[in-house]
C-alpha cells in the first residue's frame, strides 16, 4: 500500500524540516514589548504617553539631584556654586546629617549607642518575624527591650536590671499560681512585680554610682529620625498584644470586662491623635506637680499606643468574626479550656486573617509618629521644620529635606509591607 | 461635721503647700539651671546652629537672666514650644520664663495671667513687593492681590488698613510661610504681607534679595517681649531689670569691649549703680552686685546682640527702627537705675 501513491506525489519529505528561528516579532524583547506595551492602539497611545510623562519627570529631577551640591555650608553658598544652573542644595543633608537622625542635643560621642541598639533590634525582632529561626534566640528577645533601654537612656544599669527583675518575678509568681486561677496567677503576678520595682527603686537609688558606665542621656536630648523609630517600634510591639487582649476582652461574655473594652475602644477611636498627644504633652504637666513629671517620651509612647491598641483590637475582631463558628465549637468539643482555645485554634487563624490590617495600622501608626512635632519633639520632621529650616544658613531649603524625609520613611513603610506579603505567602495554608 | 474637718484640713494642706512652695529664684538657684522657653525655630530669633548650640535674640535674653542669677550663660535649659504649647509650659511650673517672641496683648497679661517684663522687639506688619513693580508706599497698593496667611490677626489688620484708607485689593489666603514664599516667588500676588521681621527674614532666603523691597509701611502694632508667670513678682523684676540692664548699657554706652574698664568705676553715676560699684541695686533684687555687669557680657548690649542675631550685616538685615534707642528716635526707653 506503501507505493498507491508514488505517481501521485512527487516528493515525500523524509526529513523533518529544521527548526526555524521565530519569527523575530514572536520572540525576545520585541514579543514582549508588543504583548505588554503595544498590544493594542490603545494600550501603545498608552505607553507613548507614559514614557512621555517619565521622561517629562525625569528630565527635571535628574538634572536637580546629579547636579546637587553636597559640600557648601549654606543655602546661599549653594546658590553662588551653582550659578543660576539647575542642581540641589544636598549640603543641608551633609552638614546636618547628625541632627536629621540623632536630633540636636543626643551628645555625638556617643551615637554608636542607639546605632548598636538598632542593630540588636535586627537580631531581637529576627525570631519572632522568622519563625524558622532557632527558639532559642527569643531569650534574647526578651532580654531586648532592657538591653536597649541601657543603651540609649545610658545611667546606672541597677535600672534595667531591677525591670527585669521585676518582670521575671511576677512571671514566676504567675505561672506558680494560674493553675489554681488565672485571676490569682495574673493580678499575682502584677503585685510581685510592682514589689519588686518598688524595693528595687530603693536600691537603685541608693546604689547608684556617681559615674555610670554608660552616660545618662535625658529624654528630651532624643530626637531625628531616631525618634521616629523608637516611637514606631515600642507602641506597635506594645499594641499588638494588648490590641489582642482587647479583641478578646470585647468579644468576652463578661459584662464588666466587656463593657471596659467597648468603652475604651469606641473612645480612643473617636478621640483623633493629635489631641491625645496634646493631653499627654500639655494638660498632664497641670496635673503632675512640676518635679514630678513623668516623662514626656514615656507620655506619648502611652498615648500612641492606647491608640494604636484600639485600632488593632478592631482589625483582630474582624478576624475573629470571620472564622466560622464550627471552630469555637470544635475547640469546645475537643474540651479545650478558653486560654487552650484561643491559643491553639482561635487566635492563630484570626491573626493570619487580620495580618494585612495589623500592618496596614503598623505603618499607619510609624507615619503618625512625625504627629509629635506638633507637641515641641524634635524628630525628624520636628528637626526639619523647627531647627534646620530656622537657621540663618538653610531657611528656604524645603525640597532637599522633605524629600530625604520621604526617602527615609518609604524604605521602612516598604521594608514592613514586603515583610507581611512574604508572611501572608509563608502562612497560607488554604488550597486555592 | 465631717465635711468641714476635712474642708479644714484641704485648707491647711493648701496652705502649707503654698508656704513650703519654694520661689522662681530660689528653685532657679536649687537646680543651677534657667528653664527658658523659646520656639522651635524662627530665623534670627531662636534656633540650634549645627553643634546644637541655641542662637538668636530671644535666646540671648534667657542667657542674660542665666548669667545675671546663677553668673553662667550657659547655665539654660531651652524648653522648645510651639505656640500651641507656650502659655501652657509657662503656666504649669515647666519654665522660668519664655522668650519667644510673644506679642503683648491685653488678654495675655491679664486673661491668661502671666507678666510680660518688657519689650525687646517693637514689630509690626508689613508689605513685601518685587522693586521691579515700582510702587514706594503701601497707599499706593490699589487693585493689588496680596497673599495673606488666613485666621491670622494679620488678615483683619490687612482689611482694617485697606478700608481706612479707600482702596481695594484681593486677598489670596495660604496657609503656612513656606507656602507664601513659593506663592509670591510664583507671581501668585503681587504683595505678600506678615510682620516686618518675618517679611526680612523670608526676603533673606531668596535667590536675589535686592529685587524685593520691603514698603515703608507699618500698620500693626506687635511688641514682642519675654514674659513670667503672675505670683512671682521678684522673679518678674530679675527678668524685667536684666531686659532693662542690656538696653540702659547700650544707651549709656557700656558694651562687651569696654564693660571691664568701666566696671572699675567711671565718672558717671547711672553707669556704676548698673555695673554695681555705686549703690545696692543687685541686693534689692536678691542678686549679688554685679548681676548686671555678668547680664551684658554674656552676649553683649541690645545693640551688640540686635546686630548679631538680626542687624543689617546679617542675612535677616533689619534696621533698628522702631527698635533703636529712644535718644535715637526709636521706642527703647530703660527706666533710671537707681
Amino acid at each position: 500500500m506503501s507505493d498507491t501513491h508514488a505517481q501521485s506525489v512527487a516528493f515525500v519529505r523524509d526529513t523533518a524540516i529544521p527548526a526555524a528561528p521565530a519569527p523575530a516579532n514572536e520572540t525576545g524583547p520585541v514579543k514582549w514589548l508588543r504583548e505588554n506595551l503595544f498590544a493594542t492602539w490603545a494600550n501603545a497611545l498608552l505607553t507613548v504617553a507614559a514614557l512621555f510623562v517619565i521622561y517629562l519627570i525625569l528630565s527635571s529631577t535628574l538634572p536637580w539631584i546629579l547636579g546637587g551640591v553636597w559640600t557648601t555650608t549654606s543655602l546661599a553658598e549653594c546658590r553662588e556654586v551653582l550659578a543660576g544652573q539647575t542642581g540641589a542644595c544636598f549640603s543641608v543633608l551633609a552638614e546636618r546629617w547628625n541632627q536629621l537622625l540623632f536630633g540636636f542635643k543626643y551628645p555625638s560621642e556617643l551615637y554608636w549607642r542607639p546605632i548598636l541598639a538598632l542593630v540588636l533590634l535586627f537580631i531581637a525582632a529576627a525570631p519572632v518575624l522568622f519563625f524558622d529561626l532557632p527558639r532559642k534566640l527569643l531569650i534574647f528577645t526578651a532580654l531586648y527591650p532592657f538591653i536597649a533601654f541601657w543603651l540609649i537612656w545610658g545611667g546606672s544599669i541597677l535600672v534595667p536590671i531591677v525591670a527585669l527583675l521585676g518582670v521575671v518575678g511576677g512571671y514566676l509568681v504567675y505561672s506558680r499560681f494560674v493553675a489554681q486561677s488565672f485571676a490569682t496567677g495574673f493580678f499575682g503576678g502584677i503585685v510581685a512585680a510592682l514589689i519588686i520595682w518598688y524595693i528595687g527603686g530603693f536600691i537603685t537609688e541608693a546604689l547608684a554610682p556617681a559615674n555610670p558606665m554608660l552616660t545618662a542621656v535625658p529624654s528630651r536630648d532624643l530626637g531625628g529620625f531616631m525618634l521616629n523609630l523608637m516611637l514606631g517600634v515600642t507602641c506597635v510591639s506594645l499594641s499588638i498584644p494588648l490590641g489582642i487582649a482587647l479583641a478578646l476582652g470585647r468579644q468576652s461574655s463578661m459584662p464588666l470586662i466587656k463593657g471596659i473594652c467597648v468603652i475604651f475602644i469606641e473612645f480612643i477611636r473617636g478621640v483623633p491623635l493629635i489631641t491625645l498627644l496634646f493631653v499627654a504633652s500639655v494638660m498632664l504637666a497641670y496635673f503632675f506637680p512640676p518635679e514630678a513629671n513623668v516623662d514626656l517620651f514615656l507620655r506619648v509612647v502611652i498615648m500612641i499606643t492606647m491608640f494604636s491598641s484600639a485600632y488593632i483590637a478592631e482589625v483582630i475582631r474582624g478576624g475573629l468574626a470571620a472564622l466560622p463558628k464550627g471552630q469555637y465549637e470544635a475547640a469546645d468539643s475537643l474540651g479545650l479550656e478558653y486560654a487552650q482555645a484561643m491559643r491553639l485554634i482561635i487566635l492563630p487563624q484570626a491573626l493570619k486573617i487580620s495580618i494585612p490590617g495589623i500592618v496596614n495600622i503598623a505603618v499607619g501608626l510609624f507615619k503618625d509618629t512625625t504627629l509629635v512635632s506638633v507637641i515641641s519633639m524634635f524628630d525628624l520632621v520636628g528637626m526639619i521644620r523647627g531647627p534646620i529650616l530656622a537657621s540663618t544658613e538653610w531657611n528656604g531649603v524645603y525640597w532637599e529635606l522633605l524629600g530625604f524625609a520621604a526617602l527615609l520613611f518609604f524604605v521602612v513603610c516598604y521594608g514592613i509591607s514586603q515583610y507581611s506579603q512574604w508572611l501572608e505567602r509563608r502562612l497560607a495554608t488554604d488550597h486555592r | 461635721m465631717k465635711k468641714s474637718v476635712f474642708l479644714g484640713a484641704l485648707t491647711v494642706a493648701g496652705l502649707a503647700a503654698g508656704a513650703a512652695a519654694a520661689t522662681t529664684l530660689e528653685d532657679v538657684k536649687a537646680r543651677g539651671t534657667l528653664n527658658c522657653g523659646v520656639t522651635t525655630g524662627l530665623v534670627g530669633f531662636a534656633a540650634p546652629d549645627a553643634n546644637g548650640e541655641w542662637n538668636g535674640f530671644d535666646v540671648a535674653v534667657c542667657r542674660a537672666v542665666a548669667a545675671a542669677v546663677l553668673g553662667d550663660a550657659s547655665a539654660v535649659e531651652f524648653v522648645p514650644t510651639t505656640g500651641k504649647t507656650r502659655f501652657t509650659a509657662l503656666a504649669s511650673g515647666e519654665i522660668d520664663m519664655l522668650a519667644r517672641n510673644t506679642t503683648w496683648t491685653f488678654s495675655r497679661d491679664v486673661d491668661l495671667k502671666f507678666e510680660f517684663v518688657g519689650v525687646n522687639y517693637y514689630d509690626g506688619q508689613g508689605f513685601m513687593i518685587p522693586k521691579e513693580l515700582g510702587v514706594s508706599s503701601a497707599k499706593d497698593l490699589d487693585g493689588a492681590t496680596v497673599c495673606i496667611q488666613t485666621g491670622t490677626t494679620t488678615e483683619l489688620n490687612l482689611a482694617d488698613f485697606f478700608r481706612a484708607n479707600n482702596i481695594s485689593y484681593e486677598p489670596v489666603p495660604i496657609e503656612t510661610n513656606a507656602e507664601a514664599q513659593q506663592q509670591y516667588l510664583a507671581g501668585a500676588c503681587d504683595v505678600y504681607t506678615t510682620d516686618a521681621s518675618g517679611l526680612a527674614a523670608t526676603r533673606a532666603t531668596f535667590e536675589d534679595p535686592t529685587a524685593h523691597v520691603l514698603l515703608p509701611e507699618i500698620i500693626s502694632k506687635e511688641p514682642l517681649g519675654p514674659l513670667v508667670r503672675h505670683g512671682d513678682n521678684e522673679w518678674g523684676d530679675i527678668v524685667r531689670w536684666t531686659l532693662n540692664a542690656l538696653i540702659a548699657a547700650e544707651e549709656y554706652g557700656v558694651s562687651s569691649a569696654n564693660i571691664g574698664e568701666l566696671a572699675s568705676g567711671t565718672d558717671n553715676p547711672e553707669i556704676n549703680r548698673l555695673l554695681g560699684t555705686e549703690g545696692t541695686l543687685g541686693e534689692m533684687l536678691g542678686l549679688d552686685l554685679e548681676w548686671a555687669k555678668r547680664a551684658i557680657m554674656a552676649n553683649g548690649n541690645y545693640g551688640e546682640i540686635f546686630a548679631k542675631n538680626i542687624g543689617e550685616t546679617t542675612p535677616i538685615g533689619l534696621a533698628r527702627g522702631l527698635n533703636a534707642q529712644w535718644t535715637d528716635g526709636g521706642l527703647l526707653y530703660s527706666p533710671p537705675f537707681r
